[in-house]
């Protein structure tokens, strides 16, 4: 391990790198542009290919070009280009090829405020699509974090045949942090997509599932194999016909069913949250990115003047982790959910805690200024009197 | 002496077209139809089409395996499912930005994308430019039945001015786009127009599309006679294929004697032609893939990488 003065759009490119990604197309968008910057060097360095493309459209279709050779490939945005990119996201997910985007989210909705932060991307990376896709959301909280998760994201792309968005945030991208990297990235262990074990003329393609939770294998172009990547959902079950303009009720549900419940089935593998103790707490702190660290500072406050503060972390944001939530809620009176919006997460656990009888509040904000332990003390004062 | 658009006067040996070879052995080698029929209508130009393909991945001399294809939406959406090779069926005008992936990722791959006008001129227009003005190795093949035939006959950037279609009803207000000149315009290094009634003359502009090094962009005059033609007095397909015999010329540079395939020469003095044919653009730059390949080594070669690959 080698300490190194690191900026965190830095650390998500280094995790790509370490991942295994060998192809990035960009597309320069503040505060996300130093991913590509740091891109355009290092690709070629370690072998692999930056291309900047004409729009967001572009760089999202040029990497699952890429992806569909076999060779892992990200690229990154924020904002506007965020919401350009969902027609391509949702392609990519249905058609399943194995991607990472990181997205630095900006502040604001419209063009917004590009040098400012914030954490409003929530919900637009489960349900920005069209129709109805999954998503697989993983959302750091510090540069060093920036970059294990990342690698965690090209890992789990590729395990399971899907899109895996890094929720990053501006506050994050551009802030610099002394990390500890690995010296050597040869050491990291990486996944590798399921590949066709049967010769060519038994392939049946790279949508033979038969059971909802499979991930079938994906055969790379030119390997030999005739491989088609189709959004247009080709489920082939059992060798039947392959449905080449659009599918059948029965085939459109199974295909559907089968895009969830590949990630359902493995939700174990996907999730990740970080407990601060919660085994006592009568007040739950649930947040995520880089609010998740008022949280802290908060809790440490709160227990200092007597409060069973506990803090839930969530890193892992789709599939939500409703199970995580309940318990460790089990023992809380109140939950507070600190975030950079005006209460994404909170609905979600809200959804989880259903019926629970515990009071939910958000502490909210949405000028882009980070939300200070002590707005989270004081909403503790008025939730717990 | 070289001709315009310096193409060489002396041509390397002909390769034979192979046009007498059946079509029944080409499908066994290229084609792959996976539930044994055709989406298209009975007559589309889109069958002749991708038959001109086949022969020309025939002529060219390509590993079908090592081909791959890219597509969007629209009637041809489906030729890439019917060929051996490996194809992307992704959303509507991205065939460009595909293939730009595939070929910069997989350079020894053979790159098509087989797009629409609407596709490629209209929602794709942009993909289209960039990857001509990169001169990426890839070949375009753009099907030009003037409408949006998947959604049922809509105009198009390319649909003729006056005509009518389902959106024109009064006839076409807005100008047509020449996407040859486009791409020309664009940067594109070989540029080529045929039509499905000249099918020996597609084939080789498709072929030559392929063997070229560098960004290829054949236009396919395809006839619609189901949307577009029934709209404007060709209700029938050999009412297009005429329209196309009768309107079609060879542009001045593609007229070795033998490739003239009985077409009859423009001449300046023309002034109602409708269809050139021909290579109407042929002009050697740095090809994409093997200038960012020399990056590459020399990045590689400066700071010899941290990461194990």
């Amino acid at each position: 391990m080698t300490k190194r003065l690191l900026l965190g759009n830095d650390a998500f490119c280094e995790g790509l790198i370490a991942g295994g990604v060998r192809f990035y197309a960009g597309y320069p968008i503040t505060p996300a542009t130093e991913i590509a910057e740091a891109m355009s060097r290092r690709m070629p360095q370690v072998g692999g290919t930056y291309v900047q493309m004409e729009d967001e459209l572009g760089s999202m279709s040029a990497i699952m070009g890429a992806s569909a050779t076999g060779v892992k490939s990200a690229t990154a945005s924020a904002g506007p280009g965020m919401a350009l990119m969902q027609n391509e996201l949702g392609q990519a997910i249905v058609a399943e090829i194995p991607l990472v985007v990181v997205n630095v989210q900006r502040a604001g909705p419209g063009i917004g405020n590009a040098t400012r932060s914030g954490q409003m991307e929530l919900m637009q990376s489960r349900y920005g699509a069209n129709g109805e896709v999954p998503a697989v959301v993983l959302a750091p909280s510090t540069v060093e974090e920036a970059f294990w998760l990342t690698v965690k994201a090209v890992n789990l792309s590729e395990m399971l045949r899907t899109v895996v968005i890094v929720l990053g945030e501006g506050l994050l991208g551009l802030q610099r942090a002394v990390v500890d990297l690995p010296d050597d990235y040869g050491e990291i262990e990486l996944a590798e997509r399921p590949r066709p074990t049967v010769p060519p003329a038994q392939y049946l393609g790279n949508y033979n599932a038969n059971e909802l939770s499979d991930v079938p294998p994906i055969a790379d172009f030119g390997s030999g194999y005739k491989s088609i990547l189709s959004s247009v959902g080709i489920s082939r079950r059992g060798g039947g016909d392959i449905s080449v303009l659009g599918l059948s009720e029965n085939d459109q549900d199974f295909t559907i069913r089968r895009l969830h419940q590949k990630l359902l089935d493995r939700k174990d593998e996907i999730t990740l949250f970080e407990e601060f103790m919660t085994d006592d707490a009568e007040i739950v702190y649930i947040a995520f990115g880089t609010q998740a660290l008022s949280a802290i500072g908060a809790m440490h406050e709160a227990r200092a003047n007597g409060i069973r503060a506990g803090v839930l972390r969530l890193i892992s944001l789709w599939p939500f982790p409703e199970e995580v939530v309940r318990s460790c809620c089990a023992k809380a009176r109140a939950v507070v959910v600190p975030e950079m919006n005006l209460g994404q997460a909170r609905l979600l656990v809200g959804n989880a805690l259903a019926n629970t009888g515990v009071k939910i509040v958000g502490v909210n904000r949405v000028d882009s200024i980070t939300i200070k332990p002590a707005q989270i003390l004081d909403r503790t004062m008025e939730v717990l009197s | 002496m070289s001709l315009p658009n310096g193409m060489p006067a002396t041509r390397p040996a002909k390769k034979k077209l192979d046009l007498q070879r059946p079509l029944d052995e080409l499908v066994e080698m290229y084609a792959d139809i996976p539930d044994k029929s055709f989406r298209y209508c009975p007559g589309c130009g889109l069958g002749m089409a991708q038959s001109a393909i086949m022969r020309a991945f025939h002529r060219a001399g390509v590993d079908i395996t090592k081909v791959a294809t890219a597509g969007g939406s629209g009637c041809y959406s489906v030729m890439g499912h019917y060929f051996k090779s490996s194809h992307i069926h992704g959303s509507h005008g991205r065939g460009c930005a595909y293939a730009t992936g595939l070929k910069l990722a997989r350079p020894e791959l053979t790159v098509l994308t087989l797009q629409g006008d609407g596709d490629l001129l209209a929602i794709g227009g942009n993909h289209f430019i960039h990857a001509a003005r990169r001169n990426i190795d890839i070949t375009v093949i753009c099907f030009n039945n003037y409408n949006f035939g998947d959604t049922g006959g809509q105009f198009a950037p390319t649909t003729p001015l006056g005509s009518k279609t389902d959106t024109s009803s009064l006839g076409m207000p807005e100008p047509a786009f020449d996407a040859c000149k486009l791409a020309i315009g664009a940067g594109a290094g070989f540029v080529a127009r045929s039509t499905v009634a000249h099918p020996a003359h597609l084939t080789k502009m498709i072929a030559d599309a392929i063997e070229w090094k560098g960004f290829a962009f054949v236009e396919v005059m395809q006839h619609c006679h189901v949307l577009w033609g029934r709209r404007n007095g060709m209700p029938e397909a050999m009412d297009m294929m005429r329209f196309y015999k009768d309107n079609s010329v060879l542009h001045l540079s593609t007229v070795p004697e033998e490739e003239r395939f009985d077409i009859p020469v423009y001449s300046e003095d023309e002034k109602d032609v409708k269809f050139v044919l021909g290579v109407l653009h042929r002009e050697k730059k740095p090809e994409y893939t093997e200038e960012y390949a020399k990056l590459r080594a020399k990045a590689m070669a400066k700071l010899p990488a941290k990461v194990k690959s």
